[in-house]
């Protein structure tokens, strides 16, 4: 006698409260054996209605809102929204504001690309380690950031019309020590995982996500290069003083996980490019044109004209924009997020059906989500 | 290659499309709701506008009787954009044909303003509240939502 | 073929590394060994150490005053309570007599409350930006947790003065640059008669 095998379906639920989560996170996973079937993420636990309490804030104000959004890269946020209220209101940039806030961007670039890696090794099963040694190096640029804006998170830092105070004195040479010493960690860190067998094995064709998909998906970000789509605002748009620099973009063949990892490495070695460059050519002046400061000091008498604009820039997850709407008073009437990782998370299920329960947490860590912007 | 300005974008696509209404408010393209799914359809698979992208798509109220769906369409083969469009629906009953069809980055984007404008996409896949808990009361990103009072005194 | 093994190997030399780096023999043997290293510990052992921060770290704001606790700066204008991202600042007065006239003990109006409520506080330093009289600041004192969680954290004018001192002893670069700009105030306001002395008027503020 011969019974057949009858498999039946298993529904299990991946957080909301679990550390490989990245937050409050929910992926309601159906399951074959061990294999996923289908994936359900379930958002929203982290709401706080962000958009709601912009449309009741000035637009300054709008701005220590923005660092909580995604809360590893504060400076991108600020910077998304500054050039969305430069572009609805024509506010003009002074030339060393125009510098600090991509010398400010690009340090956010590294914060984040680091902390990423090393949460998704962190997901693998590499305790500690490579995590540990990403939060040392991020450590030196959030110290940084304390120094410049008085908070190592929560910068509220750049303004329309450049940034809320110039950086102290020695900063751009503490700086440029961060800068120069960080290929070598880049050397070591790159020593300890790129060719490690174990992350190979893990991470080769997991979570493949393929072109077309990414890109009408409106993937965007690492992620979305991971894939082999050379698409970078920075260069597409070449917003604030970005066409100055030349750099490359990186691009993966695969589009699987560890694509997504080299990607982001690359990415930090041209950030740093970058960086080394600004910080050569900074000229001095003023760090925010008078009007920039003239809002700073007096948020209220702030009007825009009517209208609408959106301003998008390339944040270390992808493209955050900003879509505000003016009725000419000082308080927008409609002010929206384009959040990267929110709509990043499109593609997590197609990403994930067929794979293994233990490749889907490291799947959604290679999106590289952080709730507070998913939420908003 | 470079997207002709919006007034050219216009005509183009009112060749290409015989009796669809069309006009131009500032830098948007303004479409009828029932226009929506083939001026779409077309901006994305005419090899001139290539809009392969959708990089945002929301809602902006305006009481009492209008709502605005706005969509910033971009390319990412030609690299240009972002093309804006615009439907106005009623406020009373805001239903529009679902663009994840076309593009499926606007999934979760539709069922965000599905949950916080309470705008209706038919052909959705999958229309459900998505930042809100089911069974939420209201949209509250409505310009006549009223947030709960919460320096009100609690009931003793 | 590669040998198997040889990335992980490599990643354990990097592990070994940082393990010798945390010794000071360790340091002194890769040294020997002609190697670049770090200083290894990173590690602040907090509460017994504190961190260094740097000048300009902001947590929560003060109010400044002039040599005496009735002198302080705050002409009770309202602009940062009314720009207060979070709205956690709240104010009274400014102070009035019986006909309903601002009372200005030190040629200006001061605040009858003034609190700010550290559980919604966000740090922000909009406050600081949007004042006027330079009559706020940011402090850099963190340890402010307490065991009632709503009347003790609740800041009272009382609570929240400093003096001038305080304020250049923690931030002597902003103080300096505060100092000048009110010495220059006071010297435009000085010559300009018949008010010698008094403060310039207070911009108006919104609606009380």
């Amino acid at each position: 006698m011969t019974t057949a095998a009858v498999s039946e379906l298993l529904e299990v639920n991946l957080g909301p409260q679990h550390p490989s989560t990245h937050g409050v996170f929910r992926m309601q996973a159906t399951l074959d054996g061990e294999t996923i079937v289908a994936l359900k993420p379930v958002v929203g636990y982290l709401h706080r209605n962000h958009e709601q309490i912009g449309e009741h804030a000035t637009y300054i104000a709008s701005f220590p809102f923005t660092d909580r959004l995604d809360y590893f890269c504060a400076m991108s946020n600020n910077l998304g929204l500054a050039i969305a209220i430069e572009k609805l209101a024509g506010i003009p940039v002074s030339e060393r504001g125009d510098y600090l806030r991509v010398i400010m961007a690009e340090l956010t670039r590294l914060v984040n690309h680091v902390a990423v890696t090393g949460f998704v090794l962190n997901d693998m099963g590499a305790f500690g380690t490579p995590l540990l040694y990403a939060f040392r190096e991020r450590e030196r640029i959030l110290d940084l950031f304390e120094a410049c804006s008085g908070s190592r998170m929560m910068c509220n830092y750049i303004r329309p019309g450049g940034v809320r105070e110039d950086v102290p004195e020695g900063w751009l040479n503490r700086a440029r020590g961060v800068v120069t010493n960080f290929p070598r960690f880049l050397d070591e860190f790159e020593l300890l995982l790129t060719d490690n067998e174990i992350i190979q094995q893990r991470t080769r064709h997991v979570g493949v996500l393929p072109k077309e998909l990414a890109v009408s998906a409106s993937v965007t970000g690492p992620l979305l290069r991971a894939s082999g789509v050379n698409y970078d605002i920075r260069k597409v748009d070449g917003y604030s003083i970005y066409p100055k620099f030349p750099f490359k973009v990186p691009l993966g063949a695969v589009g699987d996980v560890y694509d997504r990892y080299y990607v982001r490495i690359l990415e930090m070695r041209q950030s740093v490019k970058i960086l080394e460059q600004a910080l050569k050519e900074i000229p001095g002046g003023p760090a925010i044109s008078p009007k920039g400061l003239a809002l700073v000091k007096a948020p209220r008498t702030f009007r825009p004209p009517k209208g609408d604009a959106y301003g998008r820039v390339e944040a270390p997850k992808g493209e955050l924009g900003f879509y505000l709407v003016s009725d000419g008073s000082p308080i927008p009437y409609r002010y929206h997020v384009r959040a990267p990782s929110f709509i990043n998370l499109t593609v997590l299920e197609d990403m994930c059906r067929g794979q293994k329960v233990a490749d889907a947490i490291i799947i959604l860590g290679s999106i590289d989500i952080v709730m507070g912007e998913v939420d908003r | 290659m470079m997207l002709p300005p919006i007034e050219e974008l216009k005509t183009a696509l009112e060749q290409l499309l015989p009796g669809v209404s069309l006009s131009v408010d500032g830098h948007a393209l303004v479409v009828t709701p029932k226009d929506l799914e083939p001026v779409c359809q077309c901006l994305k698979e005419t090899e001139r506008f290539g809009l392969d992208y959708l990089a945002n798509l929301t809602a902006v109220d305006y009481p009492p009787d209008r709502m605005d769906v706005v969509y910033h369409l971009c390319s990412m083969a030609q690299k240009h954009g972002p093309v804006t469009v615009r439907v106005s629906l009623p406020r009373a009953n805001p239903v529009i044909a679902s663009v994840t069809p076309i593009w499926r980055g606007a999934e979760f984007q539709e069922r965000e303003v599905y949950d916080l404008y309470g705008v209706r996409f038919e052909g959705h896949p999958d229309l459900r509240r998505i930042l809100m808990w089911e069974g939420f009361v209201g949209h509250p990103m409505r310009k006549d939502y009223v947030p709960e009072d919460q320096n009100a005194p609690e009931a003793a | 073929m590669a040998l198997v093994g040889r990335g992980v190997l490599a990643g354990l030399g990097v592990t070994l590394t940082t393990f010798f780096e945390t010794y000071p023999w360790g340091r002194a043997v890769l040294r020997l060994m002609g190697r670049q290293h770090t200083n290894g510990v990173v590690t602040i052992e907090y509460p017994d150490v504190k961190q260094q921060h740097a000048e300009r770290f902001r947590y929560f704001p003060f109010l400044v005053y002039d040599k005496e606790p009735d002198n302080l700066r705050c002409v009770a204008c309202k602009i940062c309570e009314v720009e207060c991202p979070p709205q956690c600042i709240h104010i009274v007065g400014p102070a009035k007599d019986e006909q309903g006239r601002p009372l200005k003990p030190k040629g200006r109006p001061y605040p009858v409350e003034f609190d700010i409520d550290v559980s919604i506080c966000m740090s922000c330093r909009i406050c600081v930006d949007v004042c006027p009289f330079d009559a706020i600041e940011m402090d850099n004192n963190y340890e402010l947790s307490d065991t009632d969680r709503f009347g003790h954290l609740v800041y009272n004018k009382e609570q929240l003065l400093r003096p001038n001192e305080y304020f250049q002893q923690i931030k002597p670069t902003e103080a300096s640059v505060v100092d000048q700009r009110l010495a220059a105030k006071h010297a435009k306001a000085a010559a300009v008669p018949p008010a010698a002395g008094a403060p310039p008027p207070a911009p108006p503020g919104p609606a009380a």
